[in-house]
């Protein structure tokens, strides 16, 4: 098996992370924000995962799969809070969704 | 015998305290009888007390408990029995009795009955606790209590706004002294380590040989606080404006007991004066000088009783020049003789005011003696004991004091001078009173006139008794210099005779000095028959002679005017400097440090926007910043 070199999962990894910070801050719907943040954690995955290869490190790999577990629970908890404010204030614009303005 | 001198504070006390409990709901008028019966009591006591003392006046010490104990100080209560003390006794229960009589004539119809004796026994187991006290420190605290129970009595029609100004002035001036004597009572437990009265006596010496000047600063210091409490100059000007007072406090109060006490005080401390002939020199300086001064202004004064006030500002003078000249037998003496016919003086004007519906002004008086008879003749009987007219009590006390002023030495001259003008004026204002008040035609409406009356029995009768005392007072005194008074009274002022300050005058200069002052007093009454009898010379005329003169004197020399402006003025000036700088300095910083907050937090505010990009924005630009300041370290 052709092993890449460590670059690659860097650079793929840091690619998903921008893309995802991007849509993060450029984005006006609360879902596509919310898909967003869950590119900026896979991001960080295959960071972990390139790292674990490039070291022979399984430590990496075994945090990776601890993170995708919290990324699920955190996906249920986002869509339920998505869905019940969606529900409340009939819109997912996070532009109206100020309430805690100062 | 003497163990019973508990007796004397505690009824008076006793009276005050079943007055006050009971007085407004239960007792009401019967709180006369009652503070009647207490001052009776410690008047009885006090009798009995000097009759079984009368052979041998040794000083004496009942100890009733400790009071506080502190380190190796010690503070017991202990009453002093001593000739001093008897003498003061005798003269301080019996005026309060007559007094306590008195008013219950003449606060007949008043409210505050119960009130007024509340005070009144409250006041006499201070004044007895004064001059029984055997320890400085209790003598201050009774000192501060007369005061107090002064200002609630000067205040006591306080709904009248000038009574209540008068208390508020007589109470501040008096801390004014009352600061000079604690310095001193400090001083005395500095130097001395004890407040004991025999203790610092029998140390002075030591004290004075460790430490010259010492117990002059001390003795000056304590002076302060006579000159507060008896009103001399130039702390005197509360005592005229006391007589907003009902009359009978002004009579016991202020003429008779609380304004001597200074004069009892000095008198105590001997042993301390005459160390300090500095002391000494001050003492009968200010007295004499105060003696003149108050009584040129008691010329010109028209309300009764502000006449009476200054003559007793002016006789407190001349016990004062006593003590300073070392004649503190003298002095005693004449407090004694002036506490019984100023006394009556006071009584007989309120008297009057009583039985002319509430008249002050001796202007809208005159012709009264015929509508009051017992009144006018006890009053003329008084007016000739203050004038000084042989054989009266005043006689007998002036001219001794006024003797062993001219003997001496160099300043006797001169103090004898002022003494002498002093005792030539007390005449001319006392006739000018009496005149003005009881004869010639009324000045009255016809019809107030004729409501004119004598007052009731339970009025007269003091003022008899007084009469009676005015004029046999003196006679403790007589022959001068060997009268009962001199013997019971030589042992505790021996101090004097030691530092040599006693003169034995000789008998033609005891004579011709009676032929010398009984001159003065009948010029002084003439003088005012002339003028306010016979109006030949007219009062007009006399004052149109210098009007600038009279204007100073109608105004008592604009001192009450000059600390109105200078003090009282300065001091409420200081005071809108102070409110202002609060309000605006201190007030100011707190106001702004609120509003750099409220700035800065105003500022921050805007950072919360509430748009959650703008949150994720900033986060993800502190992610970068720190990356890039770590990527840029590592290099």
């Amino acid at each position: 098996m052709i092993i890449p070199a460590l670059e690659y999962y860097l650079v793929l990894g840091a690619a998903l992370f921008i893309i995802g910070l991007l849509g993060v801050l450029v984005r006006r719907n609360l879902l596509i924000v919310f898909m967003s943040i869950e590119l900026i954690l896979l991001g960080a995955n295959v960071t972990f995962v390139g790292f674990a290869v490039a070291l022979n490190n399984m430590l990496g790999q075994a945090f990776v799969i601890f993170s995708l577990t919290v990324a699920a629970a955190e996906a249920a908890v986002g869509l339920a809070i998505i869905v019940a404010l969606s529900r409340h204030r009939d819109t997912l614009n996070v532009d109206e969704i100020d309430t805690l303005k100062g | 015998m003497v163990q019973v001198a508990w007796l004397i504070p505690a009824l008076p006390l006793i009276a005050f305290a079943i007055n006050g409990a009971l007085g407004r709901t239960y007792l009401k008028k019967r709180t006369g009888i009652i503070a009647n019966a207490g001052v009776l009591g410690a008047l009885v006591v006090s009798v009995l007390l000097f009759v079984a003392q009368l052979d041998h006046a040794e000083p004496e010490t009942v100890s009733l408990w400790t009071w506080a104990v502190s380190g190796d100080f010690a503070l017991d209560i202990v009453l002093r029995v001593d000739a001093l003390t008897l003498v003061m006794l005798l003269v301080v229960t019996s005026v309060s009795f007559m007094v306590h009589v008195y008013s219950i004539g003449y606060m007949d119809n008043d409210p505050g009955f119960w009130r007024f004796f509340t005070y009144l026994p409250l006041f006499v187991f201070a004044m007895i606790m004064l001059v029984m006290a055997n320890n400085l420190l209790v003598l201050f605290v009774f000192w501060e209590a007369v005061g107090l129970c002064s200002y609630l009595l000067i205040g006591f029609w306080f709904e009248r706004q000038s009574a209540s100004a008068a208390a508020v002035k007589a109470f501040l001036t008096n801390r004014i002294g009352d600061v000079g004597f604690l310095i001193g009572l400090l001083l005395i437990w500095h130097v001395f380590g004890t407040l004991n009265y025999d203790e610092i006596f029998s140390l002075a010496p030591v004290v004075e040989a460790a430490r010259p000047g010492i117990l002059t600063l001390i003795c000056l210091m304590l002076f302060v606080g006579a000159m507060g409490k008896s009103a001399q100059f130039p702390l005197h000007v509360w005592l005229p404006d006391a007589m907003e007072g009902p009359t009978p406090v002004s009579a016991l109060i202020h003429a008779a007991t609380m304004v001597t006490a200074g004069v009892y005080m000095v008198a105590r401390f001997n042993p301390l004066y005459v160390l300090s002939s500095t002391a000494m020199t001050v003492v009968a300086l200010v007295g004499a000088f105060t003696a003149l001064f108050a009584a040129t202004i008691g010329l010109t004064q028209n309300d009764i009783k502000r006449v009476l006030a200054y003559s007793t500002v002016s006789q407190l003078g001349l016990m004062f020049m006593a003590l300073g000249v070392g004649a503190f037998t003298a002095a005693i003496f004449h407090l004694a003789t002036h506490a019984f016919f100023k006394g009556l003086l006071f009584l007989g004007s309120g008297s009057v005011i009583h039985g002319t519906d509430e008249e002050q002004d001796m202007q809208r008086m005159g012709g009264l003696f015929g509508k009051m008879p017992v009144t006018g003749a006890t009053y003329i009987i008084g007016g000739l004991a203050l004038s000084g007219i042989i054989p009266l009590a005043g006689f007998w006390s002036k001219d001794e004091l006024l003797g062993a002023t001219l003997l001496s030495g160099d300043l006797g001259y001169l103090l004898f001078v002022l003494g002498a003008l002093a005792s030539l004026l007390t005449a001319v204002y006392t006739f000018r009173m009496i005149f003005l008040t009881f004869f010639g035609k009324t000045r009255m409406a016809a019809e107030r006139f004729s409501h004119v009356h004598e007052s009731p029995r339970v009025m007269t009768v003091p003022l008899i008794v007084l009469a009676v005392g005015a004029v046999g007072a003196g006679f403790v005194g007589v022959p001068p210099e060997h009268g009962l008074i001199h013997n019971y009274l030589h042992d505790t002022f021996l101090a004097a005779e030691f530092a040599g300050l006693v003169h034995v005058p000789s008998t033609v200069f005891v004579l011709a000095l009676m032929a010398v002052s009984t001159v003065i007093a009948l010029l002084g009454i003439l003088v005012a028959y002339g003028i306010f009898m016979r109006r030949s010379p007219a009062p007009e005329s006399v004052a149109g002679l210098a009007p600038p003169l009279h204007a100073l004197l109608v105004n008592k020399y604009y001192l009450d005017d000059f600390y109105d402006a200078v003090l009282a003025g300065g001091t409420r000036t200081a005071g809108g400097l102070f409110a202002w700088f609060d309000l605006n300095i201190v007030d100011g910083v707190v106001n702004l440090i609120g509003l750099v907050v409220r700035g800065v937090g105003g500022g921050l505010r805007r950072m919360q926007t509430g748009r959650l990009e703008n949150y994720a924005f900033s986060v993800a630009l502190g992610t970068a910043l720190v990356l890039a300041f770590y990527i840029m370290m590592a290099r």
